[in-house]
């Protein structure tokens, strides 16, 4: 029985978003406010020598100009500058002394009366440097790599034996480039700066409880002094999991200032900070003459920065999905003269998998056996990394239903077999994996006399529908109309939630929503309970209904109690509980992770080289999908990611100046509405007891991954060109 | 008429400003504005109509479409001097009150977007589409709505919405 899990609801938030009244960061205003535009270097590596302000300074309507030499007191620790996204190593503190650590690093703040002026300004400071040799190729540092400081699966047998050993084998090394998260919302903080010196701060995060924290350990601000309120994000895709430099500027000028600033990067500016990283990936996959796995070989060399390790789950997987007896795993990273790289969607496993998936494709040409089937053949529902049973994994589902949605059994194994006309056409396949984790999260509910709810966390709605979700559970939970419920979210005040990202949020915070109402609801039958003669003297929770406001016992619909006039009888307006929702000990016995199979159709053009991603069916195991229109839309929004990936997306860097050269959006390409055709998303069912009370895996990273390799598969099967650097572009398949 | 003015900004902001007229939205406005102000800036910065949006503030987004005299057009890349006289329609002059444009209808029932940042400006500029009468299927709207990025990639439903709104659309804009 149920009202509104599983079902597809409009987005709950959709009307402010269509009518333009959703306020995003950089959108909050009040009558004190300034504008602020950062400058950044020009040089990745040395030192500033001067600062020349004084023409940015006589331009009227300008403010101020801090830089290293005038800012107000920041602290100085490491750890002042930690967050709950931190890589390992001394994090970069804006504007801190005079020291250079890569290109676009911001050097100063021009604040003005206005957004026009303060650019104006900015473009007439001038930074002299000491340049100093900067190291920004990551393969010219290949050598220089160390140990990522991250834990491994252990290795199993003796893979490199194995491999020499094995009748049937492939060797090949794939690269992907850097590529930005470019959410469409640049990265902004408005700091409204009130007299008794409290700030109210409207930031693009992913975390509003992290940048508060994040702020009042840099400028040593009492607890309660900083309110962080961010109800809408224009996206981010990770870009907002780390607190970023705009939010230490802005809030550095309202302190110095004392006035509200608001500060939004220009798009140019994206590109100053975190992205995905440039990896190298050796591959040494073997098998059997039956296709069955012997050998597994993983070595990534990713790119960090000089003053972090930015590590992410990049090998992990080749050591869990498919059964193999012998395993061997490297992970090193390269400093380079960059900003440290940043969790990116899906990140490690979009990279990790992307090779995987790539060389069990070759390996099964090599084979000679059909690239679905040679998957099949391999599965395993026990992880041989902890020899743990999966919670589940509906992947053969995945790749039945997928296969057949696709039509798969018409496929034709010869590289450049089949064509529509001009037109070369390649179905390719590969497989995607993420895992289901959930994270500790509080959540607030409160029922009020006139019958409504509110249910509240510091989560974030980046998108991924956040506010319908949560919605969703407690309208279900309490038996009320959805228009009776309210979800808050975006606050740092509200109880405790982990960053949004990973997939965990419905899985975490969805877990304290459920946990928070059914609290809720046992406070209200206790006091129904305390009534003289109660009818529901005897019950527990089981035995009665919560709907539309009145509780009734299952057994005895007829008997029932308005909430209303619990509320009224007890002498309060309302009634509320929290709750804390932790993952279950159970979980430690299994590995759980979401899986999905993804099919690809291309078309080549035989004589342009064009690539057309015609057709995409992603089959998704991903446990209970509790919100089908924006679930869906998220597993959509994968698949076009995906696309991005595989084809267009590229951070070109200018390795004499270690600077980005694409930095902007009509030169960094990612998918516009005409590179996308037919995407089809199946949600295969899959039960699951064991992950969280709500039986859903999350769905926010599963769409991406695997998709690149199927296309890469696809195009190789089109025109029998193995491309193994990103993105595909038609030089590549002719070259 | 005495209409808002455009928050003055600069101390000397006088000095340099051009009186301009704009109908936003069934509004007359007269206001004094800097010559390098665009309209974008206009409206987000000056009169905080900030359901325009500001994605890349150099023409290659689309998040600032707006509707100049019944012309989508980038905000990002028009001085509002040059847009004296003009009737502009912004994502907050669609609706009728709580009675939603049927293209907004549609992107809300269609789950035209996810975070919502491009979607003002993909509504505005699939009503300027449309009444440009030249995307006639779907092959068409899809080139022609690509000046409008979605980085959540809602594309597939964007389409949807844009079928779905078509025929209550026909006429243009609803009076
Ligand atoms: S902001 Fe105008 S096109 Fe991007
Ligand atoms: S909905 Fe987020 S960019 Fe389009």
């Amino acid at each position: 029985m149920t009202a509104y899990l599983g079902k597809a609801v409009s987005r709950v938030d959709g009307p402010l978003k269509v009518t333009g009244k959703a306020l995003y960061a950089g959108e909050f205003g009040t009558a004190d406010l300034c504008t602020g535009y950062v400058v950044n270097s020009s040089i990745a590596k040395g030192r500033i020598l001067s600062i020349d302000t004084q023409a940015a300074l006589s331009v009227p309507g300008v403010l101020d100009v801090i830089t290293h030499e005038n800012r107000p007191e920041i602290a100085s620790y490491n750890e002042n500058y930690t967050d709950m996204d931190a890589a390992d190593g001394k994090h970069f503190r804006p504007l801190y002394n005079d020291r250079i650590l890569f290109n676009m690093q911001p050097v100063a703040l021009v604040v003005a009366e206005s957004f026009e002026v303060a650019r104006y300004a900015a473009s007439l400071i001038r930074v002299d440097y000491e340049a100093e040799p900067h190291q920004a190729d990551l393969y010219a540092q290949r050598s220089n790599a160390h140990k990522a400081p991250t834990p491994m699966p252990p290795d199993r047998g003796d893979a490199d034996s194995a491999w020499a050993n094995a009748p049937v084998k492939i060797e090949a090394e794939y690269h992907s480039p850097a590529e930005f998260h470019n959410p469409m919302e640049m990265h902004a903080s408005t700091v409204i700066y009130s007299t008794d010196g409290k700030l109210t701060v409207h930031d693009k995060t992913q975390g509003v409880q992290n940048s508060a924290q994040f702020i009042s350990n840099i400028f040593g601000l009492p607890d309660g002094d900083v309110r962080v309120v961010t109800p809408f994000v224009g996206g981010a895709f990770g870009s907002g999991l780390r607190p970023q430099y705009q939010l230490v500027l802005a809030t550095m000028a309202a302190l110095k200032l004392k006035r509200s600033v608001r500060l939004v990067l220009s798009r140019e500016q994206m590109f100053s900070f975190g992205h995905r990283p440039e990896t190298i990936q050796h591959f040494r996959l073997a098998c059997d003459r039956e296709g069955r796995l012997v050998s597994t070989i993983h070595e990534v060399i990713g790119e960090t920065s000089s003053f972090e390790d930015f590590t992410e789950m990049v090998v992990v997987w080749s050591a869990s999905l498919y059964q193999c007896p012998n395993l061997r795993l490297d992970y090193k990273l390269a400093p380079l003269d960059l900003y440290t790289p940043l969790d990116m969607r899906a990140p490690g496993a979009v990279l990790g998998m992307y090779a995987l998936e790539s060389a069990m494709d070759e390996l099964a040409y090599a084979a000679n056996i059909d690239p679905l089937e040679f998957r099949i053949r391999n599965f395993t529902d026990i992880d041989p990394a902890s020899n743990k049973p999966y919670s589940s994994k509906e992947l053969l589902e995945c790749y039945r239903q997928g296969a057949e949605r696709f039509g798969w059994s018409k496929r034709s194994q010869e590289p450049r077999s089949m064509r529509d006309g001009k037109q070369l056409v390649g179905w390719g396949m590969a497989t995607g994996v993420w895992e289901a984790m959930q994270n500790p999260a509080s959540a607030k509910a409160v029922i009020n006399i006139d019958g409504s709810l509110v249910v509240s966390s510091a989560t974030a709605d980046i998108g991924t529908g956040t506010y319908t979700v949560m919605t969703q559970i407690a309208a279900e939970v309490f038996g009320l109309p959805l228009e009776q419920v309210t979800f808050k979210l975006g606050d740092s005040i509200l109880p405790k939630a982990p960053l949004e990202g990973g997939s965990f949020t419905v899985s975490s915070v969805g877990s304290a929503v459920k946990q928070a109402c059914e609290t809720l609801q046992q406070q209200l039958l206790d006091q129904a309970k305390e009534e003289d003669q109660s009818p529901f003297s005897n019950l527990e929770l089981d035995g009665v209904v919560f709907e539309d406001g009145e509780i009734y016992i299952k057994a005895a619909p007829s008997e029932r109690v308005k909430i209303a006039d619990l509320l009224k009888k007890g002498g309060t307006p309302s009634m509320e509980a929290s709750a804390t929702a932790s993952p279950k000990k159970e979980r430690d016995d299994y590995t759980t992770a979401t899986h999905s199979a993804v099919f690809v159709e291309v078309k080549v053009d035989e004589d342009f080289g064009t690539i057309q991603v015609s057709r995409m069916v992603s089959a998704i195991a991903a446990g209970r999908v509790l919100s089908l229109k924006p679930g869906r839309n998220q597993i959509l929004g994968g698949m076009v990611w995906g696309i991005g990936m595989a084809m267009q997306e590229e951070g070109m860097l200018d390795k004499d100046l270690a600077r980005w050269m694409n930095h902007n959006i009509a030169e960094y390409h990612f998918p516009v509405n005409a590179d996308v055709h037919d995407l089809d998303v199946i949600f295969v069912e899959e039960h699951d007891e064991v992950v969280n009370p709500l039986g859903a895996k999350g769905i926010g990273e599963i769409g991406i991954v695997g998709v690149a390799a199927a296309i890469a598969n696809a195009v190789y099967h089109a025109t029998g060109k193995r491309v193994r650097d990103l993105p595909i572009t038609l030089d590549k398949v002719f070259e | 008429m005495n209409a808002t003015p455009a928050r003055q900004l600069r101390p000397d902001a006088g000095a340099d400003t051009h009186t301009i007229s704009l109908n936003i939205n069934g509004k007359q406005h007269e206001l004094a504005v800097e010559p390098w102000t665009t309209l974008l800036d206009l409206l987000r910065e000056h009169l905080d109509m900030t359901g325009t949006k500001k994605g890349c503030d150099h023409g290659q987004c689309g998040a600032c479409t707006v509707l100049v005299n019944g012309t989508r057009i980038n905000s990002c890349l028009s001085l509002a001097v040059m847009q004296d006289g003009a009737e502009v329609t912004t994502i907050e002059g669609l609706a009728n009150g709580d009675d939603l444009h049927p293209m907004q209808a549609a992107f809300v029932e269609q789950d035209a977007f996810q975070c919502g940042y491009c979607t003002p400006g993909q509504i505005c500029s699939a009503i300027g589409m449309i009444a440009e009468g030249k995307a006639q299927t779907r092959d068409e709207i899809r080139e022609q709505m690509s000046g409008n990025l979605c980085r959540c990639g809602a594309y597939n439903n964007i389409l949807a919405a844009i079928e779905q709104a078509i025929p209550a659309c026909k006429g243009g804009l609803r009076e």
